[in-house]
C-alpha cells in the first residue's frame, strides 16, 4: 500500500516532521547572550515545515489512485512490530498544511511574557507531535505522538498561561492523558488480535489492519469504544468535554491558538482515521450515539457560550459547539457529512485561531477579558474590529465565508443520514450567530469610556499575520473547489471502506439524491472508479465494486 | 598407608567454571579487599573518593564480565547446576551492575555532607550486588534463599546507615523485623515445594510437575503462595508492602536508589524464575493471585503516591506502582512477559537511580529535605536540574520518546497476549493516577512559588559535584536514547528470555 510517492523529495514528511523538533534542539543549545537570535532560529524552524506543506500542497496528486501519497517507511522496534510509517492523504494534507501554516503565525503574532527560550522550544516540539499525529501511519506512531503534544502543551499553560494554569494544565494534562492510556491497550489488543485472526505476525501498521477486517463484531465494537474514547476526550465531546475551557482560557495566546486551531483536530481527525477506517462496522453501529453527542454538543457548547463572562471562555466554548458539526458530520457517514467534517476540521482552525489572537490582542492591551469591562473598541480600532467581523461572521458560517461550505455540506450528510438531529444542529448555527454577535455588539460596539477609549489599534505586525488568516476565510468561502477536489477522493474511499465491510450499509445519498449536490460546490468529475481494491477478504465478504456508493456519475 | 589411601574412591568434586562465576566472585572478592584495605590502612594514607571509585571500578569490570560471558554460546553451570548464568540472569546482573555504578558516583559527596562513612556504605553495596546476582543466577530454592539473605542482611544494614538521624534507624529496623518475617515465609515454602515434589532444584520441580500429575496438591500450593508472600515482600508488592515506604525515605538516599533498583531488580529475576520457569507448568494456580497482587499493587502504589507531599514518599509509592507494573509482566507468564519485565527493569533501574540522585543532591545536610517545598522553584534555581528530574519523571509516567513508555507498552503488549485485558486496562489507568503524582512535582518546580524556607546557604543551593551531575547526565540520556531507539535493549531482553 505504499502509493506513488514523489519522487524529487524523498523522505519529505520525515523531514517535515523532524525539523522542528530539530530546532528546538538548536534552540537550547544555543548561548545565553543571544537571546535576541531565539525568535528567528524558532520562526525558521516553523517556516521551514511550511514551505514542505505548501510543496506537498502543490505536488499532491489529486486524481491518484490509492490512498496515501509521500509514504515512507522504516523499522523502528523490530522486535515489537513497530515502524516509522508516514504518508498523506486528502484527509490529512489540509490539516497538515493548516498546521504547518499555524505555527509560524503563532509564533510571530505573539511573544513570550518571559523566558523566551524554554517556550519557543516547547512550541517547536509541540509542531513535532502534531504533524507527526497527523501522517503517522503505524498505529503505535501516532499514539506516541498523540500522547507526546501533552508535554509541551502542559508546559506552555503552565508555565505561560494567566489564572489557574498549574490547574488547568494538570487537569488538562491527565483528562487526555486518562483516554489515551485505554486506547493504548485498545492498539495493542488490536494488533494482537488482528495477527492471530489473519495468521500473519503481530504487526501495527495501520492500513494492514484496516484493509483486512477480520475481527469478530463484538470485540471490534469494543476495541471502537476505547478508540473513541480517547478521541472523545481530544475533540472534546460532551460530556467528556470539561478540561478545555480551563485549559484554553488559562493558557497563553499562542497556546490557545494551537489548541483550537490544531490539537482539537487531532480527535476529530483520529475519529476518522482509526474510527471509520479502522473499525467501519462499529462506526456504523455506534454513529447514532456519536452523533447524538455531537449534537448534544453543539447545542450544549452554544448555549454555555451565550453565559460566558469572559470573552476566552465564550470563544472555547464555542469550539464544543463547532466540534460537534465536525463529529456529526463524520458520523454522517455519507460523502458530503465526511467532505463538510474535514472542510470544517481546517475552516474551525482557521477562524477559532484567529479568534484567538484576535482576543490575545485585546487581552494584552486591556489585561482583561471580561466582557463587561470592555465596550465600544470599534471606535479606537477600527481596523481590529473590522477583521473581528470577518472571522467572526465565518465562524458563525455566513455564506461566502468558509465557515459556510463545511456547516452547508454538514448539515446535507446530516440531513441524508439523521434527518431530526441535522434540524437540531441547524438550530446550533442559529445559536452560533446569537452568542458571537451578542458578544461582539458588547465589545465593539457602544460608547467606549476610559480605558477602553484608548485603546491602540491594530499594528502593522499584528496586522500582517492576520493577513493569511482573512486570505483562507474568503479564498475557501468563494472558491472551495481545489480543496474539495482533494479532500474528496479520500473521502470516497473511506465510504466505500465502510460499504464494503459493512454488510447491507449503503450510503443513504445513494437513495435520496441530494438537493444541493456536491457538484454544484465544484466538485471535479471522474472519480467514481475510486473504488478501493480490496474487500474480497472483508469479513462480510461484499465485493462490490461500487454499486453502492454514491449514485450520480458525475 | 598409601595402600589404603589408594583404596579409597576419589571424592569427584564438581567441575566449577570460575570465569562463569565472576559476575558473583568479583563484586565479593571486592567487598573484602575494601574491607581489609580500609581496616588495616589508616584513612589519612587513602585518597578521598577511594571507596567509591573502587566500587565504580568493581561493578564496572562485573559488567565487563558479563558481556564477556553474554558472548559465550551456552549457559555457564556452577556446583552441580545449583548456580546458572543464563540470559535472565546475566541481563539482572547487567541491571544490578549498573544501578550501583550509577549510584557510586555520588557517594563522596554524599557521605561527606551527611556524615556516613563510605567505607562500610560501598562494601555493603558490593555484597549486595553479589547476593542479588546470587539470587538471580539461582537455579536451587536454598540458593536462592543465600543470595536472597546476602542481598538482603546487607540492606538492612544500609538502610539503617544513617545514625545521626532516627528515620534512618528505624527504617533499618523495620525493614529487619519485617525482612526477617518474610524470609521465614519464604523458607517455608521452599521447605512445602520440597515436600511435594522432592526436590529444590528449580529444572527438579518443573520437570516433576511436568511429568506428575499432583492430585493431592494442598502442600505444593500452601507452599506456591508462601514463596509469593517471601518474594512479593522483596518487592515490595502490596499487600507485602508497609514497609517500603518508611524505609524508602528513611533509608540514606543513595540507598533508597539501590533499593528501588539492584534490590527490586534480584527480586523480580527470583520471581521470574520460581515462578514463570519452576513453577510454569502450574501458571494456572498462580496467575489468579498475581493478577490480584498485580491491580492491588498498582492501584495502592499510584493512588498512595499522588496524596504525599514529600518527593522522595512520592517515589517510593511510585516505585510500588511500578512494582505493580513489573508483575503485570510476570503474571502474563510468557517469554513476552519475561522480556518485557528484563526491560522494564532496566528502564526503571536507571531512572530511579537518577530521579533518586537530584533528591539525594537537594536533600541538605540531614538527609532529610525532600519535601515539595524543597524543589519549589526549581525550575528557575537550577533548571539544568530541573529539566533532568522532569525528564526522569516524565518517564516514570510512561511519557511517549522516554524508556519509560517503551517499557510499559512491552509489558501492556505481554499482558494483552496472555489476554489480560482488564490488568492491562488498570495497568494504564494507574498509570495517569501516578502522572498526577509526579504532575506535582514538576508543578512544584516551575509554576509554585519560589519557596522561602529557612534553610541556610549551603541547603539551599547545594553544589551538585561532579559526580551527581554527570549520574544526572548519563541516566537521562539512557532514559531518552532507550525511548527513541528501543531497539538494541528491546532485543537484548528478548533474547535474555529466549525469545
Amino acid at each position: 500500500m505504499t502509493a506513488a510517492a514523489s519522487a524529487s523529495f524523498p523522505a519529505v514528511l520525515t523531514v517535515l516532521v523532524l525539523v522542528p523538533a530539530a530546532g528546538a534542539l538548536v534552540l537550547l543549545a544555543m548561548p545565553r547572550a543571544r537571546s535576541d537570535l531565539l525568535k528567528p532560529v524558532a520562526l525558521l524552524a516553523s517556516v521551514l515545515p511550511a514551505a514542505l506543506a505548501v510543496w506537498l500542497l502543490t505536488e499532491f496528486d489529486a486524481g491518484a489512485k490509492g490512498l496515501f501519497q509521500f509514504s515512507d517507511q522504516y523499522t523502528w522496534i523490530e522486535g515489537l512490530g513497530v515502524s516509522w510509517h508516514v504518508g498523506v492523504d486528502g484527509l490529512s494534507l489540509f490539516l497538515v498544511v493548516m498546521t504547518a501554516l499555524m505555527f509560524p503565525l503563532a509564533i510571530v503574532g505573539v511573544d513570550p511574557e518571559h523566558s523566551p527560550k524554554p517556550y519557543y522550544a516547547w512550541l517547536l516540539i509541540l509542531e513535532t507531535g502534531c504533524l507527526g499525529t497527523f501522517v503517522a501511519l503505524d498505529l503505535i506512531m501516532f499514539f506516541v505522538f498523540f500522547e507526546i503534544v501533552l508535554v509541551p502543551m502542559y508546559f506552555l499553560i503552565g508555565g505561560w498561561g494567566h489564572g489557574r494554569r498549574a490547574y488547568a494544565a494538570t487537569k488538562f494534562f491527565l483528562f487526555t492523558m486518562f483516554g489515551s492510556a485505554i486506547m493504548l491497550v485498545a492498539i495493542v489488543a488490536l494488533a494482537f488480535l488482528h495477527a492471530s485472526a489473519s495468521g500473519g505476525g503481530v504487526s501495527f501498521d495501520l492500513v494492514g489492519i484496516a484493509e483486512n477486517q477480520v475481527l469478530a463484531t463484538n470485540t471490534a465494537r469494543w476495541l471502537f469504544c476505547a478508540f473513541a474514547l480517547a478521541f472523545a476526550v481530544k475533540v472534546p465531546l460532551f460530556p467528556v468535554h470539561t478540561w478545555l475551557p480551563d485549559a484554553h482560557t488559562n493558557a497563553p495566546t499562542a497556546g490557545s491558538v494551537i489548541l483550537a486551531a490544531v490539537m482539537l483536530k487531532l480527535g476529530t481527525y483520529g475519529l476518522v482515521r482509526f474510527g471509520l477506517y479502522l473499525f467501519p462496522e462499529a462506526s456504523v453501529y455506534f454513529a447514532p450515539l456519536m452523533v447524538t453527542l455531537g449534537v448534544i454538543g453543539i447545542i450544549y457548547g452554544a448555549i454555555a457560550a451565550a453565559m460566558q463572562r469572559d470573552l476566552k471562555r465564550l470563544v472555547a466554548y464555542s469550539s464544543v459547539a463547532h466540534l460537534g458539526f465536525i463529529v456529526i458530520g463524520t458520523f454522517a457517514l455519507n460523502t458530503e457529512g465526511l467532505t463538510g467534517g474535514v472542510l470544517q476540521m481546517v475552516n474551525h482552525g482557521v477562524s477559532t485561531g484567529a479568534l484567538f489572537l484576535l482576543v490575545g490582542m485585546i487581552y494584552e492591551r486591556r489585561h482583561t477579558r471580561e466582557i463587561s469591562d470592555l465596550g465600544g473598541l470599534q471606535k479606537p480600532a477600527p481596523v481590529m474590529a473590522a477583521v473581528f467581523t470577518v472571522v467572526m461572521l465565518s465562524s458563525v458560517g455566513l455564506p461566502g465565508l468558509n465557515g459556510f461550505v463545511g456547516e452547508l455540506l454538514v448539515l446535507l450528510g446530516a440531513f441524508n443520514a439523521h434527518r431530526w438531529w441535522a434540524v437540531v444542529a441547524a438550530a446550533g448555527v442559529i445559536l452560533a450567530a446569537v452568542y458571537l454577535l451578542w458578544a461582539y455588539q458588547r465589545v465593539f460596539h457602544g460608547p467606549a469610556s476610559g480605558a477602553n477609549a484608548e485603546m491602540p489599534d491594530m499594528r502593522w505586525r499584528e496586522g500582517l499575520v492576520m493577513v493569511p488568516f482573512l486570505a483562507a476565510i474568503v479564498f475557501m468561502g468563494v472558491y472551495p473547489k481545489p480543496v474539495i477536489d482533494r479532500v474528496e477522493p479520500a473521502v470516497d474511499a473511506i465510504i466505500a471502506h465502510v460499504e464494503d465491510n459493512v454488510a447491507g450499509f449503503a450510503e443513504p445519498a445513494a437513495d435520496v439524491h441530494p438537493p444541493v449536490s456536491l457538484d454544484d460546490l465544484g466538485r471535479s468529475a471522474g472519480y467514481n472508479d475510486q473504488g478501493t481494491d480490496h474487500g474480497t477478504e472483508g469479513r462480510s465478504g461484499r465485493e462490490d465494486g461500487g454499486a453502492g456508493h454514491d449514485g450520480d456519475g458525475g | 598407608m598409601g595402600t589404603v589411601l589408594a583404596q579409597l574412591e576419589p571424592v569427584v568434586t564438581p567441575a566449577v567454571d570460575w570465569a562463569g562465576l565472576l559476575p558473583v566472585l568479583l563484586p565479593a572478592a571486592g567487598a573484602l579487599v575494601l574491607l581489609m584495605v580500609r581496616s588495616l590502612v589508616p584513612s589519612r594514607l587513602l585518597p578521598a573518593g577511594l571507596d567509591a571509585l573502587w566500587t565504580f571500578a568493581v561493578v564496572a569490570a562485573g559488567f565487563v564480565a558479563v558481556v564477556v560471558l553474554w558472548q559465550r554460546d551456552g549457559e555457564v553451570t556452577a556446583f552441580g547446576d545449583q548456580l546458572v548464568m543464563d540470559g535472565v540472569a546475566l541481563f539482572t546482573a547487567a541491571v544490578v551492575f549498573g544501578s550501583v555504578a550509577l549510584a557510586a558516583p555520588t557517594l563522596p559527596r554524599y557521605c561527606e555532607r551527611v556524615g556516613i562513612d563510605s567505607a562500610e556504605l560501598c562494601v555493603l553495596t558490593l555484597l549486595a550486588a553479589a547476593g542479588a546476582v546470587v539470587m538471580a543466577g539461582a537455579a536451587d530454592l536454598i540458593v536462592l534463599f543465600l543470595g536472597l539473605e546476602t542481598m538482603s542482611i546487607a540492606a538492612y544494614v544500609m538502610a539503617a546507615l544513617n545514625l545521626r538521624r532516627l528515620e534512618s534507624l528505624e527504617a533499618g529496623l523495620k525493614y529487619f523485623v519485617l525482612g526477617a518475617f518474610s524470609t521465614a515465609f519464604l523458607l517455608y515454602g521452599i521447605a512445602l515445594v520440597y515436600g511435594a515434589t522432592g526436590t529444590t532444584s528449580l529444572d527438579g520441580i518443573a520437570g516433576y510437575l511436568d511429568t506428575f500429575l499432583v492430585l493431592r496438591d494442598g502442600m505444593l500450593l500452601a507452599g506456591v503462595a508462601m514463596l509469593l508472600v517471601g518474594l512479593g515482600f522483596k518487592v515490595a508488592a502490596v499487600p507485602f508492602h508497609a514497609w517500603a515506604p518508611d524505609v524508602y525515605v528513611g533509608a540514606p538516599t543513595p540507598v533508597t536508589a539501590l533499593m528501588a533498583s539492584a534490590v527490586k531488580a534480584a527480586g523480580f529475576a527470583a520471581l521470574i524464575r520460581v515462578f514463570v520457569d519452576a513453577l510454569g507448568v502450574r501458571a494456572d494456580d498462580w496467575q489468579p493471585v498475581v493478577f490480584a497482587l498485580a491491580c492491588a499493587t498498582l492501584a495502592v502504589g499510584s493512588v498512595l503516591a499522588a496524596v504525599q507531599s514529600d518527593a522522595k514518599r512520592i517515589l517510593a509509592y511510585s516505585s510500588i506502582s511500578h512494582a505493580g507494573f513489573i508483575l503485570v509482566g510476570v503474571q502474563a507468564a510468557s517469554d513476552t512477559g519475561v522480556a518485557a519485565v528484563l526491560f522494564y527493569l532496566a528502564a526503571y533501574a536507571v531512572i530511579a537511580v537518577g530521579s533518586l540522585t537530584v533528591v539525594a543532591v537537594l536533600s541538605g545536610r540531614a538527609d532529610d529535605r525532600t519535601g515539595l517545598a524543597v524543589l519549589a522553584g526549581l525550575g528557575s534555581r537550577r533548571p539544568a536540574l530541573a529539566l533532568g528530574l522532569t525528564i526522569l519523571l516524565l518517564a516514570q509516567a510512561g511519557v511517549p520518546f522516554t524508556s519509560g513508555f517503551v517499557a510499559k507498552f512491552s509489558v501492556i503488549s505481554a499482558a494483552v497476549e496472555a489476554r489480560s485485558y482488564w490488568l492491562a486496562i488498570v495497568a494504564m489507568v494507574s498509570a495517569v493516577v501516578a502522572a498526577f503524582a509526579y504532575l506535582r512535582v514538576v508543578v512544584a518546580m516551575y509554576f509554585g512559588d519560589a519557596g522561602t524556607d529557612d534553610a541556610d546557604a549551603d541547603d539551599a543551593s547545594p553544589a551538585m559535584g561532579l559526580g551527581a551531575a554527570s549520574v544526572i547526565v548519563a541516566s537521562v540520556l539512557f532514559t531518552l536514547a532507550a525511548g527513541i531507539v528501543p531497539g538494541l535493549l528491546e532485543s537484548l531482553s528478548s533474547s535474555a528470555a529466549g525469545l
